[in-house]
């Protein structure tokens, strides 16, 4: 199995399915017309066009025209929250949001913070969730927005939306969730959530990369993001980016088809996967709840050993995964997300991340199974910090 | 992002491990990064006979370390205290810019183990090269975060 590559950074993104590519490939060369042209070939993009917005108001349960296509996930993070914190200015300036989002969502609200909005970040449970509790304690009549993610990109924590959003809405604040993650993955329903905003974000689930999409629950005001032409019904402009919307459209249906299916699996092969790693390796804890949690999502962090230099040991094996270590993020501080959730420092420090679509196999995960043990092994007899913990024994 | 050199160094690093009895031991840390990096010397004679280190790190911390031993190794205490980080970098092809400070830390083990070795012999009985190392080491203390 030496030359194989293990791909387990599916939260980063996913593999593009050869249907969705052969989906997209007409509207390069054949099919490009403007939708928003009256002739022949604007005609037949629009068709398109609308065809894949039914298909993910589908697989949300929401109509068409609460879907609206963005640019990507980030876009739909932005234009959520700058939107609908903009628009009814006499009911305030409070947001809230959570610890733990990803940074298209906190570093939208910290430059709202820098324009004079007051943000509120609620902390987490030591498993990564919000509790409802804690956002009634802070949602206040001033309250516009309440963002809170679907589910954790980093520790797979699925958030309780629905009571969250019930709680915004007492208080007639508008409630948006990133599900960024969540989408294609477990069921969405955002009738059943009760949410007003939704983002996703096609490369997450075997789409392109560059396409996202919005829900606007109808009657929800929302400030436009992208000015200019009248596309998306005035509300987000430009151009519509055809061949990649029918990339998206094909993936949600591809990935509603046989959702349960493929949860399924996926937990298995993720629960098999933990369950083998703490069997294996000493000193070893599992990040996040362990059952409101992804299937797809593993993260654990092994002591004594930094996250860097696991990914790249990884790496040499043909193993692809991630890590929230300070050594891999650029600004050398920890991830966010596991400071949030208690972590010291020094534990943070070994994280690592694996995730897992339905593409993976069994035995690509006995692989992992038979190749990390080692790694760990050799990085810790070379860490002065075990020789430290074990002269202490 | 890393070179090969640096690769290398990181999967097959030379001079893993502690060393017996060893008569200078430095560690240093990066506080922000977390990372740590401890150095075993033996010295006999005012030469590096052995050296030895471990580190809890990134690759470039890993391949730092292990690289730092190859420099050193067999050299006198002022050659070894003439170690610069960007030597370190630069036997290794070169560091991406994040990663230059884990060149540092190699460069400062070195010089803490060998500080640490100065300081173990009584003032009275070192000879006057090693009492001139002392007073620059004093000049320009190694920063210990460890
Ligand atoms: C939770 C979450 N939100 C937002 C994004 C951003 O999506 P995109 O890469 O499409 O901008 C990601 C992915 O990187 C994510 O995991
Ligand atoms: S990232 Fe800090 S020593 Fe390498």
């Amino acid at each position: 199995m030496n030359n194989h590559r293990v791909y387990l950074d599916n939260a980063a993104t996913t593999r593009v399915k050869p249907e969705v590519a052969a989906a997209m490939t007409p509207y390069f060369t054949e099919l490009y017309g403007n939708p928003s042209s009256v002739h022949a070939y604007g005609r037949e993009t629009r068709k398109a066009v609308e065809e894949q917005r039914a298909k993910l108001a589908r697989a949300l349960n929401a109509s068409p025209e609460e879907i609206f296509f963005t640019g990507c996930g980030t876009e739909s993070d932005n234009w959520a929250i700058k939107g609908a914190a903009a628009r009814p200015a006499k009911k305030g300036r409070h947001i809230i949001t959570s610890a733990v989002e990803h940074h298209a969502v906190l570093h939208t609200c910290e430059e709202l913070g820098k324009q004079g909005f007051e943000v509120t970040y609620l902390p987490v449970t030591d498993q990564g969730l919000v509790q409802p509790a804690a956002l009634a304690a802070a949602v206040r009549p001033d309250t516009t927005v309440v963002s809170i993610m679907m589910a954790n990109n980093e520790i797979g924590t699925i958030q309780p939306v629905a009571e969250l959003a019930a709680i915004a809405h007492e208080y007639g604040a508008l409630f948006h969730t990133d599900a960024v993650q969540a989408v294609g993955s477990i069921p969405v329903d955002v009738k059943a959530l009760g949410v007003d905003m939704l983002s996703l974000s096609a490369h997450k689930f075997h789409g392109p990369k560059g396409i996202g999409a919005l829900f606007i629950k109808k009657g929800t005001r929302v400030d436009t993001f992208m000015h200019g032409g009248a596309q998306e019904r005035g509300r987000r402009a430009g151009t519509e980016n055809v061949p990649y919307i029918v990339g998206m459209g094909e993936a949600i249906g591809l990935a509603a088809a046989r959702l349960e299916e493929n949860s399924k699996r996926v937990r298995g092969m993720r629960d098999r996967l933990i369950d083998g790693l703490l069997d294996r390796i000493p000193e070893i804890r599992v990040n996040g709840d362990r059952e409101q949690r992804l299937p797809g999502n593993v993260n654990v962090s092994i002591r004594y050993v930094e996250g860097e230099s696991l990914l790249l040991a990884l790496d040499m094996k043909g193993i692809a995964a991630s890590s929230g270590s300070a050594c891999t993020s650029g600004s050398l501080d920890p991830s966010h997300v596991l400071l949030a959730i208690g972590l010291p420092h020094e534990i943070a420090h070994g994280s690592l991340r694996l995730s897992l679509s339905d593409e993976n196999t069994d035995a690509e995960m006995d692989y992992v199974l038979e190749e990390l043990p080692g790694i760990v092994a050799r990085l810790r007899e070379m860490s002065p910090l075990y020789a430290d913990a074990v002269a202490v024994r | 992002m890393y070179t090969q050199q640096v690769m290398d160094h990181f999967m097959n690093p030379r001079n893993v491990g502690e060393i017996d009895g060893a008569n200078g031991v430095g560690t240093v840390g990066n506080a922000k990064c977390g990372d740590i990096m401890r150095m075993f010397l033996q010295v006999e004679d005012g030469v590096i006979k052995d050296v030895k280190f471990k580190t809890f790190g990134c690759g470039a911390a890993i391949a730092t370390s292990s690289m730092a031993t190859e420099l050193v190794k067999g050299k006198t205490l002022v050659e070894a205290l003439r170690l610069t980080n960007k030597a370190v970098a630069e036997a290794l092809g070169g560091l991406p810019p994040v990663k230059i400070h884990c060149s540092l830390l190699a460069e400062q083990a070195i010089k803490a183990a060998v500080e640490d070795y100065l300081k173990k012999i009584p003032g009275a009985s070192r000879t006057a090269e090693e009492a001139a190392l002392v007073e620059e080491l004093e000049r320009r203390p190694v920063l210990h975060e460890a």
